[in-house]
């Protein structure tokens, strides 16, 4: 336990030479240490175990599922993952769910960020306002009338309606993240690049841009992530070409009787991915959620 | 602003013909915000009119068909609907004042939890970081699969303490605030990140000066940490109320059309939803819309009204 005291109460010689004081002091550190622990320990488990119970639920037969005496012994199977991957097509569907969610997260990515830079060094908090209200509409409302338009222009079922649905979705978070963005970047920069012969475009393009770099992977990644979750969208815009994955999944219960170990399977099939690349991208998921929260 | 009055510019200023580059840089303010603008205008300013016209008239079957105006027919329809409305919009406020204040209050502790740096902290981070960025589907049918009342963990655990198995989500009572519980479980991660960075931005000074006069934990944390953390605080309320209000996902994947056989889970969003796309009832939703539109604009504009107070 004593190398999890925290370097701020080991450093200090003096606590630990004069014994009136290592008495007093680490007693209090001690003890909400292991307080620390407990509950840290606690508060991992209940985020992980589910998540671990889905993977361990895809991996069983439907049999094994209702049996409670195989809840954490039992002899694991691919065969969920290999009815869904190749009876249910969900190859298909994940092409579509990567496709949708690359292509919107590029437009968004070339809409966004230049309007970002505009409202940030213009201070065009107004405009910005219209584009963030994006973030609070219901999407339903939205939902009725692009139904109607676009299936007027025969686009319903089709990959450019979805794209468009969530890029909805997208630019908002996009302008949101690289506007904090730019508005922490120090204008000299530009400036001294525009004294050295640039134009304000080409100090947008040569030093700006690249400076920016980290701002876009937080926000692209994110918004890949939100299109990839995006259900509502695709329940009612995507058609039996361009499903998506969350709205495959959705049709696992339709059916009368539900195939647990298929529909867990699914699910892993969906979250794997995504968290894989959360899991090597979290520096920026992190930064990106918390975007913005600390300028009070 | 100090970049148009660079010296490039004004040199090139005082040029008659003006090339293309030239107009561009001058002009680029908009050029740079119109596109992305133009888009979201003709995807939500242009829905969004069409909404307000469509909740003053009886428009239903297809969206085609002609209608008839009937002023604020739908408005009065919808407010003295004791049936189906009233108890959504409470079950709305139910659902996200519950999830926020648990997510909050939790979010909070684990946040003072990791405050201070130490070993292992990098796994516990992971941890956090997962069920925020699982899918919402998958993850109500995941928790589909754990509560289900025969088979499913949650009575099982419960059985090992002899608590009688309960119905969760097939449960009339017991639904929504099981579902409750699941957009806690996700969304509280989020809270503990944006009340982390808040932490983290804070000054070490005020925490020192109060130990210096003799505040013990708790009168440090009430009384120095919070006061300084609350406009993070109210950041955090604002963008976890914004999608609580709007939750659509885990309640329709855990229980499909209309929050279940006898509306346990059925909030405004889902109300509307089904209005238009189980009833096809375009006039009546769009009013149901508007309203809760307005609920949104309201609780948005109280929690932003308290933010500029308290700076």
């Amino acid at each position: 336990m004593s190398n999890q005291l925290s370097t701020l109460e080991r450093q200090p010689p003096m606590t630990r030479r004069d014994p009136a004081m290592a008495k007093r002091k680490p007693l209090g550190v001690r003890v909400y240490t292991r307080f620390r622990f407990v509950a840290l320990a606690v508060v991992v488990l209940s985020l992980l175990a589910p998540l671990a119970w889905l993977v361990a639920s895809s991996l069983k037969t439907n049999v094994d599922i209702y049996d409670a005496s195989k809840t954490f012994f039992f002899v694991p199977t691919l065969e969920n993952y290999a009815n869904v991957l190749t009876r249910n097509n969900y190859f298909v569907f994940i092409f579509n769910s990567f496709w949708v969610a690359s292509a919107s997260t590029i437009l968004s990515l070339i809409l966004g960020v230049p309007a970002a830079y505009a409202m940030s060094r213009f201070t065009m908090h107004r405009s910005a306002l219209v584009v963030l209200m994006a973030r609070v509409i219901p999407g339903i409302s939205l939902l009725v009338p692009w139904y109607y338009v676009f299936s007027n222009m025969k686009m319903v079922g089709g990959f450019t309606v979805l794209i468009l649905s969530h890029m909805f979705v997208a630019l908002p978070l996009i302008v949101y993240i690289m506007m904090s963005y730019f508005d922490s970047m120090p204008l000299e920069l530009e400036e001294s690049a525009q004294v050295d012969g640039l134009t304000p475009i080409g100090a947008f393009r040569r030093i700006t841009l690249p400076l920016s770099v980290g701002g876009m992977a937080t926000a692209g990644i994110l918004s890949f992530i939100f299109s990839w979750n995006n259900f509502m969208f695709a329940l009612v815009l995507s058609g039996s070409k361009t499903k998506t994955l969350p709205v495959a999944i959705f049709d696992f219960v339709s059916y009368a009787s539900i195939d647990w170990g298929g529909l867990m399977a699914a699910a892993t099939v969906v979250t794997v991915p995504i968290m894989v690349i959360a899991l090597f991208t979290q520096k920026y998921i992190v930064s990106g959620m918390t975007a913005g929260a600390t300028k009070g | 602003m100090s970049v148009s009055t660079s010296p490039r510019t004004v040199v090139r200023g005082t040029k008659k013909p003006q090339s293309f580059s030239d107009w561009a840089n001058k002009h680029r303010k908009w050029l740079f915000a119109a596109p992305a603008m133009i888009f979201v205008g003709l995807l939500i300013v242009f829905p969004l009119v069409w909404t307000v016209y469509l909740s003053l008239t009886d428009s239903h079957g297809s969206v085609r068909a002609p209608s008839q105006f009937i002023g604020f027919a739908n408005y009065l329809e919808v407010l003295s609907d004791t049936e189906r409305f009233w108890p959504a919009a409470g079950r709305t406020a139910y659902f996200t004042i519950t999830a926020l204040v648990v997510e909050v209050v939790l979010g909070m502790m684990i946040a003072l939890l990791l405050w201070r740096p130490f070993r292992g902290e990098k796994w516990v981070r992971v941890a956090i970081l997962l069920p925020l960025v699982a899918t919402p589907v998958a993850v109500g049918m995941m928790w589909r699969l754990i509560f289900d009342p025969n088979m499913g963990f949650a009575n099982q655990m419960l059985g090992w303490f002899g608590i009688p198995a309960q119905p969760w989500l097939s449960g009339q009572s017991t639904a929504l605030p099981t579902t409750i519980f699941m957009d806690i479980w996700q969304w509280t991660p989020m809270v503990v990140l944006i009340l982390l960075a808040g932490l983290t931005s804070l000054s070490d000074e005020p925490d020192e000066a109060a130990r210096m006069d003799g505040a013990n934990a708790w009168q440090r944390f009430f009384f120095v940490t919070l006061p300084l953390m609350m406009p993070t605080v109210i950041v955090a309320i604002l963008l976890r109320s914004i999608d609580a209000l709007k939750t659509f996902d885990i309640l329709y994947a855990t229980k499909g059309k209309g929050g279940g056989s006898f509306h346990e889970v059925e909030t405004l969003n889902i109300y509307a939803y089904g209005l238009s796309f189980d009833y096809n009832e375009y006039g009546l939703s769009s009013a149901v819309l508007m309203i809760f539109f307005f609920i949104i604009i309201g609780v948005m504009w109280m929690l932003t009204r308290r933010k500029k107070g308290s700076k």
